[in-house]
């Protein structure tokens, strides 16, 4: 740069580089995204805050008791939530048990064994399988799971290719797996959720495994440990905390999904011990009888059902966000 | 370490290393499932009048989802414009001005609302919103969809910030530009794409969301522009469908099901071209 040309006045182009920084259009601009971000926080007190103001009178008529009676009537204004809580969480449960080992096997098979066009072409699908919404899952748990797991029905022939005559056959002595089939059930509901919450446990857990050291692998490699052994000792066995948060999450998941379950629980307020009985979730109650409600009281104990559904979930969420650690505590922001 | 024979210990391995794999084929099946049954079920009733005629009369055969598919359109757009500013601009606190206790309770808060089952915020707006309004409406649809969005706007937003080079940041600076031109023009500019991807999943996922438009764009049999009333929405119009007792009604529920995932599909394909080009991953 010669002398002359740094002498030279600035042109306008220049001279809005070289102005002086306004402090004011920095300080409007950080506060606009302030608001921006406590919005979450702003956020999460309107729900509280509006699903506590909707149970209201069902809070002060029902108390604590609410939790624990199984009587839901509408018509004599009897409201108790435990029928829903059961069916929520047995669902959500049995979902969570088959999806867990699946999950993670296929989580193992994808960092530690799939050549990598298969790990790249499963990882897509699987969150393709996430990506299907809801209530085509149910759409598709109606019309062609559950006709499939029921089978043609009793005495029929082929009977028993079928999953729910099979599982009674063998399994008929149990509780668990008494009763008539109807088809629509909470194993068919627990089904549906293993299979929405499967990408999400999969993809937390391959996380956890890849965050596992290669040296660690190499070092049990190296003691001359099999395939299966490198996972079992130096993969697994660190991930365990992880894997315990991928498993919450998948459950926080599973608590709150609404309309795959609601198509194929068969919506019935009973407490059985079977698992091919009907049932009835906090979620899917929410979803039937909201618009219908008769009364205030109706409106007013399917909101407290909102909110302990709330609750269960912001506790597992928690628990999960604590466990997995994604972003660490506020040392490490 | 062990006393058990080598071969043991290796046929072992290889059987669980085939157990997993039949576990991975597993988990991909149902996806496999789902989309031959909305394909084959699907297929033979989309047709130009499924997607242009309005819903017949309950017990006439025929008619469409028209106003469904413009009605989850429209509903996308409002919940856009109230998830995407708020979720973008929160991100950008989180990248370029929170301090770390800060940033950590913001994303905690995020990530509970990530969490919110979705037939909450249902209930939530619809005290929220149509109490108040004493009317079901696109506008309390779309503010359900739209707070669905602010979380998971706010979470990418942040990521793709991050994977801004600080050095852009630092050039701008030197160079005498105030720090809000520097994230709006620069820093905004860089992750663009990595943001729009962002925004673009969130609306393929609140687009397939029934739960939270049960009780607050309600549905609607006719065409309705009006943003103070009751509108349709295809994934509200499939549930509806689905469990009602009429067979035509089934099979629109799986043609609607098959326009749906096509246009999730439709959303997700759009984010594998933008992010094929260079990314901010690149640049780094």
């Amino acid at each position: 740069m010669n002398a002359a040309s740094a002498l030279r006045k600035p042109n306008a182009e220049e001279r809005i580089v070289l102005s002086r920084p306004s402090k004011t259009g920095d300080a409007a601009f950080k506060f606009l995204t302030w608001c921006m971000a406590m919005m979450v926080f702003v956020l999460v007190v309107i729900i509280g805050w509006e699903l506590f103001r909707g149970s209201g009178p069902s809070l002060k008529k029902f108390g604590i008791g609410f939790l624990f009676h199984s009587d839901w009537d509408p018509v004599n204004n009897e409201f108790g939530a435990l029928p829903f809580i059961f069916g929520t969480f047995v669902s959500s449960l049995v979902g969570l048990a088959i999806a867990l080992p699946l999950s993670l096997a296929t989580a193992v098979y994808l960092t530690e064994l799939a050549p990598w066009w298969v790990r790249h072409a499963a990882i897509s699908l699987i969150e393709m399988l996430a990506a299907i919404p809801s209530v085509i899952l149910g759409l598709w748990g109606i019309f062609v799971m559950v006709p499939w797991l029921r089978g043609p029905g009793q005495g029929m022939p082929g009977e028993l290719y079928h999953p729910f005559p099979l599982l009674k056959k063998v399994f008929g002595f149990l509780p668990l797996f008494k009763g008539p089939i109807y088809g629509v059930s909470i194993l068919s509901a627990a089904i549906i959720i293993a299979i929405m919450i499967v990408p999400i446990i999969t993809s937390i857990s391959r996380e956890v495994f890849r965050a596992v050291p290669d040296t660690q692998r190499e070092a049990a490699f190296a003691l001359g440990a099999t395939r299966w052994e490198v996972t079992r000792l130096a993969v697994l066995s660190s991930s365990r905390r992880g894997i315990f948060g991928a498993a919450m999450l998948g459950l926080g998941r599973a608590l709150g999904e609404t309309m795959a379950v609601t198509m194929v629980i068969g919506n019935r307020p009973d407490i059985s011990a079977s698992l091919l009985a009907p049932g009835y979730t906090l979620a899917s109650a929410i979803a039937n009888e909201f618009a219908e409600a008769t009364g205030a009281m109706h409106l007013s104990a399917l909101f407290e059902l909102g909110l302990v559904l709330l609750l269960v979930t912001f506790v597992t969420n928690i628990a999960a966000r604590l466990l997995i650690g994604a972003g660490g505590g506020p040392k490490h922001g | 370490m062990n006393a058990k024979p080598f071969k043991w210990r290796n046929f072992k391995s290889s059987a669980v290393s085939v157990l997993c794999f039949l576990c991975a084929v597993l988990v991909i099946l149902p996806l496999a499932l789902v989309l031959i049954h909305i394909i084959r079920l699907g297929a033979s009733s989309v047709n130009w009048s499924f997607l242009t005629h309005l819903p017949k009369p309950v017990g006439e055969t025929g008619g469409g989802m028209a106003n469904a598919i413009v009605g989850s359109f429209i509903l996308v757009g409002l919940a856009v414009l109230i998830g995407v500013p708020v979720g973008v601009l929160g991100g950008v606190y989180l990248s370029e001005y929170g301090s770390d206790r800060m940033n950590w309770s913001v994303r905690f808060a995020a990530d509970i609302l990530n969490g919110t089952p979705s037939i909450v915020w249902g209930i939530v707006v619809y005290a929220l919103v149509v109490v108040p309004m004493k009317t079901f409406s696109a506008w309390a649809g779309g503010l359900a969809l739209g707070f669905m969005m602010i979380p998971m706007v706010i979470r990418t937003t942040e990521e793709m910030l991050a994977l801004v080079p600080g050095g852009l940041r630092e050039g701008a600076l030197a160079l005498g530009i105030p720090k809000w031109k520097s994230v709006v023009y620069i820093v905004l500019k860089t992750g663009g794409k990595g943001i729009i991807t962002g925004i673009l999943l969130a609306c393929a996922r609140v687009a397939g969301e029934t739960a939270p438009l049960l009780f607050t764009a309600f549905g609607n049999r006719f065409w309705s522009f009006n943003l103070s009333a009751p509108i349709a929405a295809l994934p509200r119009q499939i549930y509806d469908y689905a469990i009602a007792p009429y067979d035509d009604w089934h099979r629109q529920a799986w043609a609607g099901a098959l326009v749906l995932i096509l246009i999730a599909l439709a959303i997700n394909i759009g984010v594998r071209i933008l992010t094929r080009g260079s990314s901010p991953t690149a640049t780094r």
